[in-house]
């Protein structure tokens, strides 16, 4: 182990509430605890911690504190303990780091800068409990006018997809995540009527009876690719950029790669999963209008096809390019996505905040008229159902949400999915720590999880007298900010509270 | 409606020997395609399509078409690009050059060209065979990759250019480098194989080890894969209409492999 570098957590054992029961021993999968027979105590090596809480949660006598280690170097605002920790480890690894989870840096939080209305006397509100309210959602392009004839409505021409609810879990690969947890998704979106995304590790071929419920992905490293995959799922997404990382690849390493995993995507076991940072047939939007309508030739046109970007600077240009090139579903990221490994100097520093983003793809689509070719879905930062309302009233068709979802799994957001050690069953690929997830229990959280969201969102659209989410969309008089500068007031469009 | 084993088979026979001629001139490929799909789905096996120009995704659209594998289109023109891209499947036969991206992520299936072939030629292809008279432009074979005995073959009569088999993950690629049009070989492209990481090119001709990638190692061809590779040379006289006994004169000294150091490239660029 390297000397100098300080443990960053202290694992405090209440030796009179400790039972020797070893709990801690067989649940920490960071080899923190060893139990030394001859004098009959647990040893700890604090320095492998990584406070994801699972002995803690899992001691039967609430023996365990795990907490900040207070040790200090001389307090410094510009050298923290983070920049010089990690500056050390490279000193001793000349490697680049790694991390996993969403950036945790402070950048400025802006659905915390950002307040819903809600009707009093003019207009009355509507309690949800006792009046219809419509949460379902439309996924697709939607025509430029709404065409009659003999007094009927008719039938839309371009492809599209129904959602009960405006919330959809994002990309997360079998590879990166465990297959229990992967089968929990696709089976709560399953259940709950709206998706999960597979992500660009493949699709298991017993997990295709939830094709109602799957969005597929083509990224750059094209995994798993055949026309049954995209003809199983219902909606083919191209993964350009992933908010944790943009404008990189990925590289699942080869010790994750397993029989089944090697199966699915259709590699040598063992063998690095690398996906290239671009797609090398999409060089410009001309070849990824090339991409979207192979795809949409190789589905014969009945399902939509998605494109997802990171929120970078000029996303509102991107994004025009992409509905313009035939996209008929356009997803950003922003800088808060998770990822199961990406370098933290890029998760930490590259890309914009989803609100920002969003407010700026929106106004620029509505700009251009084209708003309607293709439906906006964010993601990167969704913390509960006032952010998804938020997102929605900014001008979002519908969310992913992939952190949130791995913690109705389980996860703490100790970040170390990168190790494959989660000790969580989430993000690793050992059957010892993998069988944590019950996928029963699994597919029950994340239908819980929907289902309280989704209430939610009734009660702060019944609060604000409005009885459907179509109401909301872009419906950016529903919101005001707050401790916002004048500009960020303008690119989220949106007036101050009290103005 | 059932039909008997033996009148299906009839059925079959006819539409086999049939050969279905279409005229692509200023059909719109998204009607030329459809068009073929449902006559594939009628039953239609053999086809023939004139005066194709620029038209793009010529046999992608027939995913649920039954026996797609007995399908063949003879193309006479210049596709366009993305020609059986994810195709899985059916024969392609161009005569005539073909544009770029062709055999995209490609499954199953054959590609045969009598011509030469634009960039980024069988990307992320995983199965089937490509073979290429002439020459590939450049980004050919990228992130080819392959699975137990699903190995993916690309062979390339001409010259290819630069960012060859990059990211290459699986598969082989066989590059004769002018050999049937009595050349000696060209100098190779740079680039080669950069981020290779499974899978074979076989070259004739000498690499430099600046024209290729760090993560690529050159060697010779084993005794197995010398017999792949005159098998897929052999086959490829037999397509293109040269006198098998040439594959005899092929110097196996003057052929190198390609190959990748490591299954794990980048497995030590990480910190912990
Ligand atoms: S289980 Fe988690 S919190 Fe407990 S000691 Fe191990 S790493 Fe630390
Ligand atoms: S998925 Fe596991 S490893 Fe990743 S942050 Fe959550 S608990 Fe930690």
């Amino acid at each position: 182990m390297l000397t100098s570098l300080l443990p960053e957590f202290t694992v405090d054992r209440n030796e009179d509430r400790c039972i020797q029961c070893r709990v801690c021993e067989r649940q920490c999968s960071f080899d923190v605890y060893t139990h030394d027979d001859d004098h009959d105590v647990m040893i700890h090596r604090e320095e492998n911690c990584v406070a994801c809480q699972r002995c803690a949660v899992l001691c039967p006598t609430n023996a365990l504190t795990i907490r900040n280690n207070d040790y200090t170097y001389k307090p410094n605002a510009n050298w923290t303990r983070e920049h010089i920790q990690d500056l050390k480890k490279q000193a001793e690894t000349g490697g680049v780091l790694l991390t996993g989870m969403g950036c945790d840096k402070p950048h400025k939080n802006y659905w915390d800068h950002i307040l819903i209305n809600a009707s009093q006397v003019t207009n009355p509100s509507i309690d949800p409990l006792r009046e219809p309210m419509e949460l379902r959602t439309f996924l697709g392009r939607k025509p430029d006018r709404l065409k009659m004839e003999k007094g009927k409505l008719q039938k839309i021409e371009y492809p599209g997809v129904e959602l009960t609810t405006p919330i959809m879990f994002g990309a997360m690969s079998y590879g990166a995540i465990s297959y229990n947890s992967f089968a929990s998704l696709a089976r709560a979106a399953y259940e709950y009527g709206t998706f999960f995304n597979t992500g660009e590790g493949g699709w298991p071929k017993e997990l295709r009876k939830y094709g109602k419920a799957t969005i597929v992905q083509c990224a750059s490293g094209r995994f798993g690719i055949d026309l049954d995959y995209f003809n199983d799922a219902s909606v083919v997404e191209i993964k350009i950029g992933q908010g944790a990382k943009p404008g990189i690849g990925g590289h699942l390493p080869g010790e994750k790669v397993s029989e089944h995993i090697s199966q699915t995507r259709m590699i040598p076991q063992g063998s690095d999963a690398i996906s290239p940072a671009p797609h090398h047939d999409i060089y410009s939007i001309e070849d990824l209008q090339m991409l979207i309508h192979a795809l949409k030739e190789a589905t014969d046109y009945r399902m939509p096809v998605s494109v997802k970007i990171s929120a970078v600077h000029n996303a509102p240009a991107i994004a025009s390019g992409m509905v313009r090139a035939g996209a008929d579903i356009i997803v950003v990221d922003g800088i808060r996505g998770g990822t199961g490994a990406a370098p933290k100097i890029l998760r930490d520093n590259v890309g914009i905040p989803i609100e920002l983003a969003l407010a700026a793809v929106d106004t620029r689509l509505r700009n251009e008229g084209i708003r309607n070719w293709a439906s906006l879905v964010v993601s990167g930062g969704i913390r509960n159902s006032g952010d998804v309302f938020k997102a929605i009233a900014l001008g979002a068709d519908a969310v992913y949400i992939g952190t949130p979802a791995l913690m109705a799994l389980g996860c703490t957001v100790c970040q170390k999915c990168y190790t494959g050690k989660c000790a969580w069953g989430i993000t690793t690929q050992d059957p010892y720590l993998t069988k944590r997830v019950n996928p029963e229990i699994g597919t029950r959280s994340l239908t819980n999880l929907l289902r309280a969201w989704s209430h939610e969102i009734m009660e702060l659209l019944g609060c604000g007298g409005i009885n459907a989410i179509e109401s909301v969309r872009g419906n950016r008089l529903q919101l005001r900010g707050i401790g916002l500068e004048q500009w960020e007031l303008d690119v989220l469009g949106i007036r101050g509270a009290g103005q | 409606m059932s039909v008997s084993p033996a009148a299906k088979k009839k059925k079959d026979q006819a539409a086999n020997k049939k050969i279905i001629k279409l005229d692509a001139t200023g059909a719109y490929y998204k009607d030329l395609n459809r068009k073929i799909r449902a006559l594939a789905q009628e039953g239609a096996r053999k086809f023939e399509i004139n005066n194709v120009y620029g038209q793009r995704y010529l046999g992608t659209n027939l995913w649920g078409v039954e026996d797609r594998e007995k399908i063949s289109i003879r193309v006479y023109g210049t596709p366009g690009s993305d020609m059986g891209a994810f195709m899985d499947g059916p024969t392609l036969e161009v005569f005539g050059n073909v544009q770029d991206a062709t055999g995209n992520t490609m499954n199953c299936g054959r590609i045969i060209v009598h011509g030469s072939a634009g960039d980024v030629l069988g990307y992320g292809m995983r199965g089937g065979e490509i073979f290429i008279r002439g020459n590939v432009g450049y980004r050919v074979g990228i992130h080819m990759k392959e699975y137990k005995d699903k190995i993916p073959t690309i062979v390339v009569g001409g010259t290819m250019q630069d960012f060859f088999g990059e990211y290459m993950a699986g598969g082989r690629i066989i590059v004769l480098n002018k050999f049937f049009d009595d050349n000696p070989p060209l100098r190779l492209s740079y680039f080669i194989g950069t981020g290779m990481h499974g899978g074979s090119i076989f070259v004739r001709g000498d690499v430099e080890a600046h024209q290729i990638g760090a993560e690529v190692g050159i060697s010779e061809p084993t005794d197995k894969e010398w017999k792949e590779i005159e098998k897929y040379v052999a086959k490829y006289c037999t397509i293109f209409g040269l006198e098998k006994k040439q594959v005899k004169l092929l110097k196996r000294e003057k052929f190198w492999r390609l190959s990748a150091k490591s299954k794990r490239p980048y497995g030590t660029m990480y910190a912990y």
